[in-house]
């Protein structure tokens, strides 16, 4: 897709995430759309590697959301891309579901780890980049986590883990978005300067505006081109981003959208209003 | 009985390198006591199936997890505290809700441990690993059966953990002697009592047994290697058949192997029980022996309880 359809698609994808929410009753909306133009770049932007007519391609990518809780944003991605039919999205938390609260492995087409239990999706990446290496597979793998996650202390030991081995074949991604459930993270925790600490750890840092399509595609190429050392997307966005009143709040981490909510945030995503 | 002495966790050091002799698929990954747990002995040899992850067990499971879902048969070995207890919620989310092909070593297992003290005496892991969904739990009763089980574990599709301890223990089975996950194994006939053992107190029970003969009382002895899946049918074909049982294990007694036979008998056939293991107190500094003897993990507490529950008979 050329920048504009990427755009576009992240309209639709923003629809899907307050439209399956307000039908759940519950969910993770704030998350799910600060990291839509990252998850649209990197499965439309002709990144990552998969097909969805053979969702358990050994030769795939693999992409692990170590913040679980915006599967949102990965189920409607999923199934924007192919995996598995759009209408399952109005399914969301439903008993039978495909599509469980959190990523479940084996119950969502295209979805290649569970995943909720914060601050373990980083080691995962590594063990799959460190098996694909021994195995001589030159198939890369992507990992989402939250910035306020980083607070888990795990997430320190994969990322010195990946410098170790040289995991070039690692790609994390940081949803900057300065907010986590109880506040923001510099009220709660604050991480100080995360791009100098991935640096001193010895990644290979991009740093860049996580709601600028070109920005993002342009990363995730870079991130390929290195050799030798992991590299991390450190990418600045917004909670909530595209509906002005979730914006920045992080009542809206885990909160559904009333039905009069999802009217007001579809015309903004939508652009009928302007936020 | 005069037998040689030898720690299981040499057992599940010669299986690992077994298997990269063979050229399986497999990762060994130690959090920095790849000497305890006798990984070092595959960094040496096969240093390409090695990797230290350095002291964060919890990046280890997670990696082992990753390399799982990569094909390969990831082992992650570390002392039992760190394993099931520190790393136990990415035991639980990411290996068994996965249902991924980890296999987990937890050394330095039990009270035996010694003179480090209860911080590193692994008396919960039983527990905690038998009640996650998919796990296999496997305590072998000595450094030959512990190879068997680890190789055997490498066999079975999906999350197993084997638990073993440190100190050089008697060695009561052989090359000859079968092994099979989930099947226990029968050491003694007997008729008055069956006694369910595993680990190091196999061997206490075969010698209470033993002794006990000698008083006139025909005790079973069966090694109950695995904890989960339980072989229900042998629990029940004892309780039918000698009418009362004691479990015996170098574990809490809470949650324990002595609890899985206790589910079983109370749901199918309720008999009288006794329980050998550690009464719901941590350990402490002190030998092994000396340790083992202080908590009442020994032939003589066998004794005593066998003799406690024929008298509810």
């Amino acid at each position: 897709m050329n920048i504009a359809e990427l755009k576009t698609m992240a309209r639709t994808v923003r629809s899907d995430i307050v439209t399956m929410i307000n039908k759940a009753g519950s969910g993770h909306p704030g998350g799910s759309l600060s990291a839509t133009d990252l998850m649209v770049g990197l499965y439309f932007g002709g990144i990552i590697k998969v097909d969805p007519a053979d969702p358990d391609w050994a030769g795939r990518d693999r992409f692990i959301l170590s913040k679980g809780h915006v599967a949102p944003v990965l189920y409607s991605v999923l199934a924007r891309r192919g995996f598995f039919p759009v209408e399952e999205l109005g399914t969301l938390r439903r008993l039978g579901s495909i599509l469980q609260g959190h990523p479940h492995k084996g119950s969502t087409p295209g979805l290649d780890c569970s995943s909720g239990s914060l601050g373990q999706g980083l080691s995962i990446t590594n063990g799959l980049a460190i098996g694909f290496k021994k195995q001589g597979m030159d198939n890369r793998v992507y990992c989402l986590l939250g910035d306020g996650e980083l607070q888990e202390g795990q997430c320190w030991e994969a990322v010195m883990t990946a410098a170790q081995q040289k995991l070039d074949n690692v790609c994390a991604i940081v949803d900057y978005n300065h907010v986590q459930l109880d506040g923001t993270t510099d009220e709660i925790k604050n991480m100080g300067d995360l791009a100098a600490k991935w640096h001193d750890f010895g990644w290979n840092v991009i740093e860049l505006d996580g709601h600028d399509m070109e920005q993002v595609v342009d990363a995730f190429e870079m991130a390929k081109a290195v050799k030798g050392r992991p590299s991390v997307l450190i990418a600045a966005t917004v909670k909530g981003k595209g509906v002005s009143f979730m914006e920045n709040d992080c009542n809206w981490h885990g909160n559904a959208p009333s039905a009069e909510q999802l009217e007001k945030a579809l015309a903004e995503i939508n652009g009928e209003v302007q936020a | 009985m005069s037998v040689s002495k030898v720690p299981m966790r040499d057992g599940y050091g010669k299986a690992l390198l077994e298997m990269c002799e063979k050229g399986e698929n497999i990762m060994v990954l130690d959090a920095d006591v790849a000497k305890s747990t006798r990984t070092v002995w595959i960094r040496d040899k096969y240093p390409e199936r090695f990797m230290d992850m350095g002291i964060a067990e919890q990046d280890m499971v997670g990696t082992a997890a990753g390399l799982a879902l990569s094909g390969m048969i990831p082992f992650a070995s570390t002392y039992c505290v760190f394993l099931a207890g520190r790393a136990w919620d990415h035991i639980r989310t990411t290996v068994c809700y996965n249902n991924l092909n980890v296999k987990f070593g937890g050394a330095h297992a039990g009270i035996s441990v010694g003179p480090d003290g209860a911080t590193h005496q692994a008396l919960e892991d039983i527990a905690l690993t038998r009640v996650l969904p998919n796990m296999t739990v496997i305590v072998p009763c000595d450094a030959e059966e512990t190879r068997k089980a680890t190789l055997a574990m490498a066999k079975k599709d999906g999350p197993c953990f084997v638990r073993f301890g440190r100190e050089a223990v008697p060695v009561v089975t052989d090359e000859d002697t079968p092994f099979e996950i989930g099947k226990a194994r029968l050491c003694r006939e007997g008729s008055d009592v069956t006694v369910f053992a595993c680990g190091a107190m196999v061997f206490e029970a075969q010698n209470a047994a033993e002794k006990l003969a000698e008083e006139g009382i025909s005790v079973r002895v069966v090694d109950l290697h695995t904890i989960k899946p339980l072989d229900e049918e042998a629990v029940l074909a004892a309780a039918r058949e000698t009418g009362c049982i004691v479990t015996a294990e170098e574990h809490q007694i809470y949650g324990g192997m002595g609890s899985a036979v206790a589910e079983c008998l109370a749901k199918h056939c309720p008999v009288p029980m006794e329980m050998v293991a550690v009464n719901d107190t941590f350990g402490e500094s002190g030998q092994p022996q000396e340790l083992m003897d202080k908590y009442g993990l020994n032939q003589a507490a066998i004794e005593e309880k066998i003799k406690a529950v024929l008298a509810r008979k």
